[in-house]
């Protein structure tokens, strides 16, 4: 009985795709249809038999290895606002504290949480099918990701309306006119935070905009009400002010920390990086070498300040003075090294570049980390860098292949 | 300078139906078909006429470009139709075969004293010539330009191909005669590959430079040999012929006879009893596969390997170059959640919730479904996995595809030919029609620099 209702809905969906191929609407239909069943078409040239994976398997793998942080991400936006509020104590047991992993912080997080999710797909998606109708072409899984990393790379409070706007701007700048997915030169998450970075900087920096309900709060105080303050300041922002940061390394390591909604937690993105790294999908090259060029310019600060080059009066000398090894725990490196870093479209596409590339992007961030205390967070303007320089490092390792060739040619003339 | 090839980049795709050893001969076929469209690049001109009667070994056509070089009909009997298509193009020239078969007797050929010229010349009268081919664009050689080398493998390691331990059994004097022949040909070395640990008559010839070949397919690939052993550069020419096409070139040689007989696998997984059948080239495939029984009412069959080989019909005609024939089912059909759902039954290179790395020896019934659809290029390193020649296949395609022949030549499109690029089109998550970007590439090459 079930299985003629299953058989029914297929022969459907196939009688509607029939009806609509040619028209404005096939690639629409065919993007919800692709979701449910992946389509009867065979091989026409070349090898008879193709692989089992497609890029929304691709895609999908990637969103597995986010939904922890997205999860962890919604305790963790409940558990910062519950905390400055001081209706609880600060984590004690580890990362399986009751403190963190309760009903109440989640339901505050989700609701914070989950309409920047909402925001970030309807609309990025809506771009892409308005351009998949509009030339023709089926609908690509590009956006599968990047709506999946743009909430959790923004701070929680941030307005929905400019969420949109910033989806608006990164999908049909940064990718769309480029050609769509595979195309694009800029990782388009990271363009949609770079927008949003410096089209309203009080709404992506400061103490105000990591905890929810601070900048809603400090509203109220300025309209004449009494009740007290409420703050968070990242790691890097305490830093970069030269003040005592508050948290322990292992709070860094577990994440209970203020921040962007899906970065600070270093464990859970430590094994998205290993599923990733497992399902051979990211790129162990680009997330290993990152992490090295971080050690190797983290060491290079640590080295200055200990050679006593820097007095303590120096702005620069609490970042500086930070362990090397931490960097790799605070603000959003770990999740730019594993998750962005390793776009495979925009990040060197040869194997020996992408070690180039990785080191660059882990190397720049601690740079900018250091020497930029308006904005102590590197990792973005790294990788869009990087993102530029890509091309360029793949074209001289393709140069070395053809000078190979060229040499083996002129051994055998001469 | 023998050496041994190592070959760690690539994958074995293992399939059901493999043929047994088992050699059957194939009930004669009563028509058999000379398919221009595998001989690529050649304008056939006609000699035969519809209605007359030939020998085996009689030509059929020539090549419009190069008068001398002759196709002839692997069997005796009457030219019963030229099958035409657009323009008149040919497509077919059919054969209805005589019950006793008659040679053409082409004269006994003395090796021994034979310039290389002479042996140029028998070779191309007496239709043996197509089955040399050259590096570079993977067409039928130049007989005006003389190869640096000369390049046999025999070693198939493409899924469910015909095992030549097996089917060179006994060809030894023939495979000796057409090495001597061909050596004459080329200032360098005849370069024969072998499967480490096989026991094939190759390894016996003389006047070879033999070499051991281990490790996954396209390790038997000979674009995989030629690139370890000595890479084409600008400028030169290799060439390269399979050893069942030597067996045909011995023959002539010793005999004066052109024999097409060929052992052929028979395979794949909806395939009933999958063994070798004794027959010719151009012989109707339905007289081997119905014998073999076939498992299913929806199946494709291939002239070839699932990899490189060519769509035929079930009525359709083995290919020139083809001693494989393999059926697998068609995947003209949905499934339902096929890109989330974990996968057991399909063949991977990575491990994103497909699980064919837990089962390395599990043999698969694989169809010809996509698997999804075509998208541009996404995933980078995928295609260096299974791509063991020293260059960079994504960046070559490339420039393929936006036709820049300076590119196309420093990357290195000399070395290669469709059929290197078999598994990175397997792999390929964009599914991108890669073998037919890089024959196109070729195509335009040869049209351009020739």
């Amino acid at each position: 009985m079930k299985n003629i209702k299953y058989m029914a809905l297929k022969n459907k969906l196939h009688d509607l795709k029939e009806k609509y191929r040619g028209t404005k609407m096939a690639p629409l239909f065919n993007g919800f249809h692709t979701f449910l069943y992946s389509p009867n078409e065979t091989t026409h040239s070349g090898s008879h038999i193709r692989g089992a994976d497609d890029l929304k398997r691709t895609m999908n793998t990637v969103i597995m290895a986010l939904v922890p942080c997205l999860i962890f991400g919604m305790f963790n936006a409940g558990y910062q606002h519950h905390l400055a509020v001081g209706e609880i104590n600060s984590v004690s047991g580890g990362f399986f504290s009751p403190e963190f992993w309760n009903l109440p912080n989640l339901s505050v997080g989700a609701w914070k949480v989950l309409p920047l999710v909402l925001v970030s797909y309807v609309v990025g998606l809506g771009i892409e099918f308005l351009f998949a109708i509009k030339n023709g072409h089926e609908i690509e899984e590009g956006y599968l990701v990047t709506g999946m990393l743009v909430p959790l790379i923004v701070p929680i409070d941030i307005p929905l309306w400019m969420l949109t706007v910033a989806v608006i701007f990164g999908v049909v700048l940064g990718k769309e006119v480029f050609g769509g997915t595979g195309m694009n030169i800029l990782n388009p998450a990271l363009l949609i935070r770079a927008f949003l970075f410096f089209a309203y900087p009080t709404w992506m920096s400061g103490d105000k905009v990591w905890v929810t309900g601070a900048v809603e709060r400090t509203n109220e105080i300025a309209a004449g009400s009494s009740a007290d303050a409420i703050s968070g300041e990242t790691i890097l922002g305490s830093l970069a002010q030269g003040q005592e940061v508050a948290y322990s390394v292992w709070d860094m390591f577990y994440g209970f920390i203020p921040g962007s909604v899906g970065e600070t937690s270093t464990l859970l993105i430590l094994v998205g990086a290993l599923f990733l790294i497992f399902a051979k999908i990211g790129s162990w090259r680009i997330m290993l070498s990152a992490a090295l060029g971080a050690l190797a310019m983290g060491l290079i600060f640590n080295f200055v300040v200990d050679s006593e080059w820097i007095s303590e009066g120096s702005k620069f000398y609490s970042l500086m003075n930070t362990k090397f090894w931490q960097h790799l725990l605070i603000g959003g490196f770990a999740f730019g090294a594993v998750y962005m870093a390793t776009d495979p479209v925009t990040a060197s596409q040869t194997n020996k570049g992408k070690w180039i590339y990785g080191f660059l992007i882990g190397f720049i961030s601690i740079l900018i980390r250091v020497f930029n205390p308006a904005y102590p967070e590197g990792v973005m303007l790294a990788i869009l860098l990087m993102n530029v320089f890509a091309p360029t490092i793949d074209h001289y390792v393709v140069q070395g292949n053809v000078k190979k060739r060229l040499k083996r040619l002129k051994a055998k003339t001469a | 300078m023998s050496m041994d090839i190592r070959i760690k980049k690539g994958l074995d795709i293992k399939l059901q139906g493999e043929a047994e050893q088992i050699i059957t001969n194939a009930v004669a076929s009563n028509v058999y078909s000379l398919l221009p469209v595998d001989f690529h690049g050649i304008t056939p001109k006609l000699i035969a006429k519809v209605g007359s009667k030939i020998e085996a070994g009689e030509p059929l056509f020539y090549n419009k470009e190069v008068e001398a070089m002759k196709f002839v009909s692997p069997v005796s009997g009457e030219v019963i139709e030229v099958e035409r298509g657009e323009k008149r193009r040919i497509i077919g020239i059919k054969i209805q075969a005589s019950k006793e078969q008659s040679y053409k007797d082409n004269g006994s050929f003395d090796l021994s004293s034979a310039t290389a010229d002479k042996v140029k010349n028998h070779l191309l009268s007496s239709g043996c010539w197509p089955f040399i081919k050259q590096r570079p664009y993977d067409v039928i050689a130049n007989p005006e330009k003389s190869p640096k080398a000369i390049f046999i493998s025999g070693h198939a390691s493409a899924p469910l191909a015909a095992d030549y331990d097996f089917v060179l059994q006994g060809k030894e004097a023939e495979l000796q005669a057409a090495v001597t022949a061909l050596g004459k040909l080329t200032s360098g070395a005849v370069h024969v590959s072998v499967a480490a640990k096989s026991n094939n008559v190759l390894s016996s010839l003389n006047g070879v430079t033999l070499h051991s070949v281990s490790g996954p397919h396209p390790s038997g690939n000979v674009g995989t040999q030629i690139s370890k052993i000595d890479p084409v550069n600008k400028g030169e020419t290799v060439w390269t012929i399979s050893p069942q096409d030597l067996v045909i070139i011995g023959a002539l040689l010793l005999t004066g006879k052109f024999n097409a007989e060929r052992i052929v696998a028979v395979g794949g997984s909806v395939v009933k009893n999958p063994k070798y059948y004794r027959t010719k080239i151009g012989a109707e495939v339905a007289t081997m596969i119905y014998d073999a029984g076939i498992d299913s009412d929806n199946f494709r069959v291939i002239s070839g390997n699932v990899l490189t080989g060519r769509s035929i019909k079930p009525d359709g005609f083995l290919g020139y170059y083809n001693n494989t024939v393999t059926l697998i089912p068609e995947g003209n059909d949905y499934e339902l959640f096929g890109w989330n759902k974990p996968v057991f039954n399909k063949v991977s290179n990575t491990r994103a919730l497909t699980f064919s790395w837990l089962t390395p020896n599990k043999k698969y019934d694989l169809n010809t479904n996509t698997n999804g659809e075509h998208r541009a290029f996404v995933l980078t390193g995928k295609y260096e996995e299974v791509f063991p020649l020293d260059m960079f296949p994504m960046q070559l395609m490339k420039a393929c595809m936006y036709e820049d022949l300076d590119e196309m030549e420093a990357l290195g499109m000399y070395e290669v030919a469709p059929e290197d690029f078999a598994l990175t089109e397997f792999v390929c998550v964009s599914k991108q029609p890669h073998q037919e970007i890089i024959r196109k590439g070729l195509d335009l090459m040869l049209k351009e620099i020739g």
